[in-house]
Parts: structure tokens; sequence; C-alpha cells
């Protein structure tokens, strides 16, 4: 392997065949293809239509929590934040982790039920979450105005990440293992031939795969229609913001349940900002990247109360990227009904980036040993057209 | 000029590590900024950039006519989060 192609390239020599195709060069697609190198001789490619970086992966808040809801989130979130400990030992890069906790503060009864509700399954199944009153709340973050908190959760396993490094990492794993990563190479069709699929891509080549993964994400239609399949996730746009940094000052990410804000400090100093907006969200297919006056209004005026001394903080840059929602806020991974050849890892509705090191080693366990982990029942992707859809999570943020 | 010359002063980003990141095979503004951090200080790519082209350029990594600046993100200049907060709330429809 040339040092030239060492993070992917767009001159990279594409087999005629290969044995799992990987579209998307996001952090899914990347540490999938990863895992079933490391797992197994198969000949992989990845396609990335942009630059590595260029989708969700590189524009997500970079939090990592094990405070959900449900138990397999949970569950989930804890295999993926114990192998987030070794993995920047494992990718050779900093992946700028920091434990500083989640705080979830409540001012409702019904939020207040909630994290009584989390902190009672997170202790039956390990995950060390503490419930703390405002003031306790304020003794982790002194400068939160604790008016009207009834309730706040506390877990200092969880943390934040800096995204960017974690998908060249993967990316530079998966190449040193073998695996192909061409970027600016967009797939403009997949077609069934032999007992596979045949990808038509932009630059005019084809590529043949036994197994095509569709890790695209909010961008996942296109691949999928020109197989006739119609999966229910849609893009939704997200907003978020850094400021300038500053030194350590702000241990946990801290969520406000009530309007839905979240920020943290990262390793680099920022803080990094998003809130649920008010107002009809779009339902088309298209992702919207356009960043807005309105979210700056709101989200400044929502921390400030929430943080008085962050006012004086300034906003560097505002930027936009989707969550891929799907309806039962569920991901969306596994063969596809009726097209066995094209396995999907979509949907996963804001927090596919967290778990994204577990789901990795779960699809590529699925792709290469036929292995089911016990969460691939429920993101079967046949469930919406057998009505098996549930909603079980009522801890997704933003 | 030496390697420890810096291209990205907010950042601390060097012209050793651009040339790093063009020997792994990294090509465009975008990919170089999401792979050094360059530009995402508070002049967000206002010094950086045009070194860095003439950098990338100097190292014939690039046409002049193939230039293209990362996407600018707003607000244009730093602005304080109370200033942000004293703004009209986002309208419905308009967010």
């Amino acid at each position: 392997m040339s040092a030239r192609s060492a993070l992917g390239s767009r001159t990279a020599a594409l087999p005629a065949e290969c044995d799992v195709a990987i579209v998307g060069g996001g952090v899914m697609g990347l540490a999938t293809a990863y895992h079933i190198a490391q797992t197994s001789k198969a000949k992989v490619v990845v396609l990335e239509r942009s630059y590595l970086v260029s989708g969700a992966s590189g524009r997500n808040g970079g939090g990592v929590r094990m405070q959900w809801g449900d138990e397999g989130n949970v569950r989930i979130m804890m295999e993926s934040i114990e192998i987030c400990r070794g993995l920047t030992q494992e990718l050779g890069i900093n992946l700028w982790f920091r434990q500083g906790g989640y705080l979830f503060i409540a001012r409702s009864a019904g939020g207040e039920a909630r994290l009584r509700r989390n902190a009672e399954l997170h202790r039956s199944i390990g995950a060390p979450t503490r419930l703390l009153s405002g003031e306790e709340a304020r003794e982790i973050v002194p400068e939160l105005d604790i008016t009207g908190v009834k309730l706040a959760a506390f877990n200092a396993e969880d943390g934040v990440v800096f995204p960017w490094p974690f998908v060249w990492g993967y990316a530079g794993q998966a190449i040193k293992k073998g695996v192909v990563v061409r970027t600016h190479t967009d797939v403009l069709a997949a077609e069934h031939d032999k007992d596979g699929l045949r990808l038509r891509l932009g630059t005019g080549e084809t590529l043949w795969a036994k197994v095509v993964v569709n890790a695209t994400g909010a961008w996942s239609h296109d691949l999928n229609r020109s197989l006739g399949v119609e999966l229910p996730n849609r893009p939704h746009r997200h907003e978020i913001l850094s400021t300038e940094p500053l030194k350590p000052f702000l241990d946990p990410l801290v969520v406000d349940l009530a309007t839905g804000l979240y920020f943290s400090q990262s390793t680099r100093g920022e803080i990094v900002a998003g809130i649920t907006m008010p107002g009809p969200h779009d339902t088309g297919t298209t992702v919207d990247q356009r960043s807005s006056l309105g979210f700056l209004a709101h989200l400044g005026s929502t921390l400030v109360s929430l943080m008085p001394r962050l006012g004086s903080l300034k906003v560097l840059r505002q930027w936009a990227g989707p969550y891929d929602v799907s309806p039962d806020g569920e991901a969306i991974v596994g063969p596809t009904p009726g097209h066995p050849e094209l396995v999907q890892v979509c949907g996963f509705t804001g927090h596919g980036f967290m778990m994204a090191p577990a789901v990795g080693r779960i699809l590529a366990n699925l792709i290469v040993k036929g292995e089911r982990h016990p969460m691939l029942a429920r993101w079967d992707p046949a469930r919406f057209a057998t009505g098996n859809s549930d909603r079980r999570e009522d801890m997704i943020i933003g | 000029m030496t390697q420890r010359v810096f291209v990205c002063r907010c950042e601390d980003v060097t012209v050793a590590e651009i040339d790093h990141a063009i020997s792994i095979g990294l090509e465009s503004i975008e990919e170089i900024k999401r792979y050094t951090g360059l530009g995402t200080g508070p002049c967000q790519g206002k010094e950086c950039t045009v070194a860095l082209v003439r950098l990338l350029l100097d190292r014939g990594r690039i046409g002049a006519d193939a230039v293209q600046p990362f996407t600018a993100r707003p607000p244009s200049e730093p602005v304080t989060l109370a200033e942000l907060a004293t703004l009209e709330p986002p309208r419905r429809g308009k967010s």
C-alpha cells in the first residue's frame, strides 16, 4: 500500500470484484470495514462520494453516553465506551476521548420520572448512573442556574470524542489491513448480477460485490431506490455550533431535558452546543445542511439563561448535519427485505456516531460469521413491512 | 523556510504537519482542515487559508484553477452568546 493512499484516495485502484462493497465512508462504513478486515480475508472496498468526514460523521457533537432509557441501548453503549477506552491505541490516532460524564437535568415531573426510571434500569445492568439534586448538580457544574431543577442524573463514564480523528483512525487502520478506500466516487445504482450486486459508479467503472453495505445514513435513499427498496428513514437537519476555546472548566456534557439543549467542552477547549429546534420538521428525502440565524438566537438565549456566565463567550462557527431519523427511533441494520445481498446500516436517529464502535463489530460479525447480535432482531429492516416496529427509546436528544 | 513554521497560528498547525497530510494522500483544503484542524480557530481560516494554498501550489499538489477554500461558516466574525440571545426568537417554519 503506497503512502499516497494511506487515508483513501480518488485514485485508489478498484478490483473488478470484491466480497464486500461498503457504500459510504463515514464512521459506520469504515468501522465495519476495519472489523471485517481484522477478522477475515474478505476483499473489502469502501466507496465514498465525497471526501472522508464530509457527512454526518464529521458534523456531530461527539457525545458518547450510556445514559439511555432502553436496556438494549444502554448495553450497546456500554460496549461502545469499553471499545473507546482502548481505541486511541488500537487505531494509532488521538481521538480526544474524555470521560467527563453526562449530566442530565430535569425540570418537569415527566423528566424527573424518566431520570428515576433510567437510574433504576442502569443500576440493574451495571451502568454507574447516579441521581442528584439540583444543588448536587451544581457541585459538578458550579455555573449552572438550577432554578426549577427537580432532579439530575450523572454518569461519570459517559464522555466526548473529537469525531474527525475517529473517522481517519478507522480509515487508516482499515487500509493497512488491505481495505481499498476510494473517495470522490458516487454509486449511481445497484443491479442484481449472478448471486451478488453490481454497482455502477459515477466514474464509469463498475464493481461487483457478493455483499453491498449501505452505510450512507441520511443519503441512503438513492442506492435503495435503484433496487426498488423503500425504507422509512428520513434526513432531519440538526444544527450545532462551537465557540472560542477556553481552558478546561466544564467536565460533563450537560443536557437540559426541558429544552433539548446540550453542551460540552471538547478536549480542544471549545464549547460545542446544539438544541431541539421548534417548528415543523422537513419530511422529504433531501439532505439540508444550511445554517440558520434562528438556531443561533434560540441556542444563545437558552444556553445563557441556563449558564449565564457563558454570555461573554464568542461563537466561532455554526454548521448543520443530518440526523438519519427512523420512524421508531431504532436503527435499521441487516439484510434488506427481498434483497439479502444489500445490508443496511442506517436510521440511527442522531446517535450513530457513538454506537459505531460497537455496531462496526456487530455488523462485521454478521457478515463474516453470520453471528446475530441480539440488537439485530429489533434493528431488522423488515420490521416496518411486518408491523413489528416499536418505539422503545425516549432519550433521543436534538 | 523551516519545517517549524506555522501555517495556522490559531490551531498551531505547522508546515511539517501539512507536508505529512500531503504525504498520506490528502489532497483538498477540506480534507486538510479536517485532518489537521487548520482554520478551525478564532480566525476561521481568514489568516491561514492563503498560506495553505501557497504551500499546496508550491508542492505541486493542486493547480491554481482548482483551488477551493473550505466552506465558510457563519458568523463571519465571532459573536458573543449574550448578543445572540438578544436576537428575535425563530418563527415557526423559518427555523
